[in-house]
């Protein structure tokens, strides 16, 4: 099997990583919409992923790739969840704005 | 050489998509661009040679996930801009703290000690074989695969639950 991955250190990964981290928590901090804020989740999610299987690779140990494939069953799970409760919210308040959400009661 | 370019496209097309995530007002185009990022990121297990997560990532999260937002959106009519927006200052607030919060993680990695990637010829760590030899292992993970399938259960019957109307009362 042709290598294709030589030539690109590990720390590429970690920025790459951080970078996508970042752009997740700038999402949940900056848009109202709780659908989006779900995404960005994902995203974060995503990003600790990627830094998970470049570590693995890098220290040649199947068990990150274990993990990441449970990170994403949890985050299957929750989206599940998460997006039923937001159904239930839209039926309330008719609205995805977690603005109209702060006093936990409608 | 070749690596090197392709980690680049892969990385410029993931980090412009999830920027698109956030400034895109329509939800369903974020939920599209999300999909790219998660497509890039899949090509990213690709090039490290994790081929199990590459399939499994593109079918539970562009198949699964995406699916499941893309549904509820159209469910819930969210299609459109409607969405108010928040004034300049949270906005601003929200950037400076995401880039502080990177400054930071940026930061702390300086002098920290890496390396190359080791050569694919006999790493053999992201196959079906080997991933389901530790999984399936009585001294593995096969505890927590049997639990989080119980996980699963729970959450499927959480998601019925909450979503049923409630029976008008009679009485």
């Amino acid at each position: 099997m042709k290598d294709v991955i030589i030539g690109v250190p590990v720390q590429w990964y970690i920025y790459l990583s951080v970078v996508l981290f970042c752009i997740g928590v700038m999402g949940v901090l900056f848009r109202r919409n709780a659908i989006i804020m779900f995404m960005c989740i994902e995203l974060m999610l995503n990003a600790v992923n990627l830094l998970m299987v470049a570590f693995s690779r890098y220290h040649g140990d199947s068990g990150g790739q274990v993990f990441v494939f449970f990170i994403m069953v949890v985050a299957a799970a929750e989206v599940a969840v998460g997006l039923a409760i937001l159904m239930m919210i839209y039926r309330n308040i008719k609205s995805t704005d977690i603005d109209l959400l702060n006093k936990l009661k409608w | 050489m070749l690596s090197q370019y392709l980690f680049f496209f892969l990385s410029f097309v993931a980090v412009f998509s999830a920027l698109m995530v956030i400034f895109e007002k329509n939800p369903v185009h974020s939920v599209l661009y999300l999909v790219i990022t998660f497509f890039a990121i899949a090509g990213h297990f690709l090039i490290l040679n994790a081929q199990f997560l590459f399939i499994v990532h593109i079918i539970v999260y562009a198949g699964a996930i995406m699916v499941l937002f893309l549904y509820i959106i159209m469910m819930l009519n969210l299609n459109k801009e409607v969405e108010p927006h928040k004034k300049n200052l949270p906005k601003l607030a929200a950037v400076l703290s995401a880039g502080g919060l990177m400054m930071c993680l940026v930061g702390l990695l300086q002098g920290a000690d890496t390396g190359m990637l080791p050569s694919a010829q006999n790493n053999t760590v992201g196959l079906i074989e080997n991933l389901g030899k530790l999984l399936f292992d009585k001294n593995g993970y096969m505890l927590p695969f049997e639990i989080s399938s119980v996980l699963f259960l729970s959450a499927m019957v959480g998601a019925v639950f909450l979503t049923k109307r409630k029976p008008a009362v009679t009485e």
